[in-house]
């Protein structure tokens, strides 16, 4: 064979090696997950909570303080993050230095570590505002001074906060100029045409910025480790001053503090399990929705 | 409503003077940045009557056109100098509502653009922004707008099929209805059939025809029959400046302007 012959296929083997490798990786990782974890996942697992000091039972709490987190996260979220996207779109001149300065602001945040979120979430949320707030009404009796699902939830929202911009600006964008032009010359004012034209256009994407926050909410576990996640509690969260189990931070627990890591092993297993399909479910079904908004189906 | 003189330079055939002026400019500059695009443009429109805006690409048909219903504004960078009147008011004086110039000042685009809702919604778009609500009153605005758009017969038992499911020349001509719904006084028609077939563009000129009794109509064409064919008045714009304007029988015949010879007679363009 000639050299250059020889170099062609060594540069395919090696790109098709990396990208075998990245595949093969994910697969390992899924399947040493699922082979340890399967066996614990029953309905019982999902629906109970832990018993015998985390060796046993369920991890049903957990699921619940995931699901509290994620739908307080939201609520919050994903309107400040769909009105901010509506103004950098369709109010801001593009080359204007405010529009500048929001953008910046907003890839800076998308690059801060998630733990820098969690000790601001500690700082701000929990001892400035919380505690602030204790002090000017509570007479310094402590109630919102500490952590818990709220502040919890605010801090995972600011977290999110620019994967649902980007995601909404996208799909404003994607409305196209003429429509706009109908409204306006019709006599709608800009107001009007957002409200009416193009935002019941832009719905999809902004479901997918919604679903990739709320994936991205379930998943980390660095900015609530001070500001609200607890490793056991004995009643669900029923008010914003109460704390919650966590699925992301009971594995975290449960691998590196618990009584007995031999014992919990197939939990730990298990209940990374169930996060994964929890995460995969929720990325998926992003990427079919974006699938059908690309294919052209309207949104009316 | 006042009868106005033609205060046009140039002399007009009969009908003119006895028509009022709709819109009128007066020495209309047009910047985008630092490029001039119209210069100095004076030009009157008729009540009643089609004015034709023609020229070759990039003359600046287009531009005036927009600066009727002020839709350059929402161009960054554009800056407008001198007069541009409807009814005798200045429409870009800083009191002006452009909320409600657009629903007396309509516009047709070149490529129709329904939005994407159903017949029926298309149409009762206007009317419901601004304030009517009745069932009643939307259903008989539809009927209405439908009927002088000439889409009614074609549509009248699928008005909730969407908009998108029409052809070309239907949706153009629902976009002349949407527009027709919010009952405006002037129809700025931006080269409306230029991306349609004969036969849809028959249908269009048809309906200028019938609708110019009671709207007045500007329409911007680079198809010189069809602007021999329709319109009243022509207009000849040629880079940024208006040559020419006259009855459109004088423009096809015997135009003054050795330029608007040229153009007419297809020696350029």
């Amino acid at each position: 064979m000639t050299r250059k012959a020889l170099q062609g296929k060594l540069v395919l083997t090696l790109t098709a090696g990396c990208a075998f490798a990245c595949v093969a990786m994910v697969v390992w990782i899924v399947s040493t997950i699922v082979i340890g974890g399967h066996r614990a996942l029953t309905w019982s697992f999902l629906f109970h909570p832990p018993t015998e000091g985390m060796t046993e039972g369920g991890i049903f709490p957990a699921i619940v303080g995931t699901f509290f987190l994620v739908v307080i996260m939201s609520i919050v979220g994903v309107p400040f993050g769909t009105v901010t996207a509506i103004y950098l779109t369709e109010y801001v001149n593009r080359t204007s230095k405010l529009a500048k300065a929001v953008r910046f602001a907003v890839n800076t945040l998308a690059g801060i570590p998630a733990i820098v979120f969690g000790l601001f979430g500690l700082g701000f949320f929990v001892q400035f505002v919380g505690g602030g707030f204790d002090r000017i009404s509570n007479g310094g009796v402590l109630k919102w001074g500490q952590p818990n699902i709220l502040w919890a939830a605010l801090t995972m929202a600011l977290l999110t906060l620019p994967v649902v911009i980007i995601s909404v600006e996208e799909a404003l964008r994607q409305v196209p100029r003429d429509l706009r032009e109908a409204a306006l010359a019709l006599g709608a004012t800009k107001w009007e045409t957002i409200r009416t034209v193009v935002l019941p256009n832009s719905v999809g994407g902004i479901l997918t910025g919604a679903i990739l926050a709320v994936s991205r909410g379930a998943g980390e576990v660095a900015p609530i480790l001070f500001v609200g996640a607890a490793y056991f509690l004995p009643d669900l969260p029923n008010q914003l001053t109460d704390q919650f189990m966590e699925l992301g931070y009971h594995i975290f627990i449960m691998s590196t503090q618990s009584t007995n890591v031999e014992e919990t092993m197939p939990i730990q297993y298990a209940t990374t399990l169930v996060l994964l399909i929890l995460t995969f479910t929720l990325n998926f079904s992003a990427i079919w929705l974006r699938w059908r908004m690309r294919k052209g189906r309207i949104v009316v | 409503m006042q009868v106005q003189t033609s205060i046009a330079e140039t002399s007009t055939e009969s009908g003119a003077s006895k028509s009022p002026v709709k819109l009128h400019s007066r020495g209309l500059n047009l910047f985008y940045g630092q490029k001039q695009a119209l210069k100095s443009i004076s030009l009157d429109m008729y009540q009643h009557k089609v004015t034709a805006l023609i020229g070759p690409s990039g003359c600046g048909k287009s531009t005036f056109l927009r600066t009727l219903n002020r839709m350059n504004d929402l161009i960054e960078g554009v800056r407008i100098e001198g007069e541009v009147c409807v009814d005798n008011v200045d429409i870009y004086k800083k009191k002006i509502d452009e909320v409600m110039l657009r629903k007396k000042v309509g516009m047709i685009f070149q490529k129709s653009n329904p939005f994407p809702k159903t017949i029926y919604d298309n149409i009762a778009y206007g009317p419901r922004i601004h304030g009517i609500s009745d069932k009643k009153k939307l259903e008989e605005i539809v009927e209405t707008s439908l009927k002088r758009g000439a889409l009614w017969e074609e549509v009248k038992d699928e008005l909730n099929k969407s908009a998108l499911s029409l052809s070309g020349g239907q949706q153009q001509r629902l976009c002349i209805a949407r527009a027709l719904a919010v009952e405006p006084e002037v129809l700025l028609m931006d080269e409306p059939a230029s991306a349609l077939d004969p036969i849809a563009t028959a249908k269009i000129e048809e309906l200028i025809y019938e609708l110019k009794s009671s709207y007045t109509i500007v329409i911007v064409t680079h198809n010189m029959q069809q602007a021999a064919r329709v319109s009243d008045f022509t207009a000849f714009f040629y880079m940024g400046q208006l040559i020419e304007t006259s009855s459109t029988e004088r423009i096809f015949t015997s135009p003054t302007e050795k330029q608007t010879e040229d153009y007419v007679t297809g020696r350029f363009g």
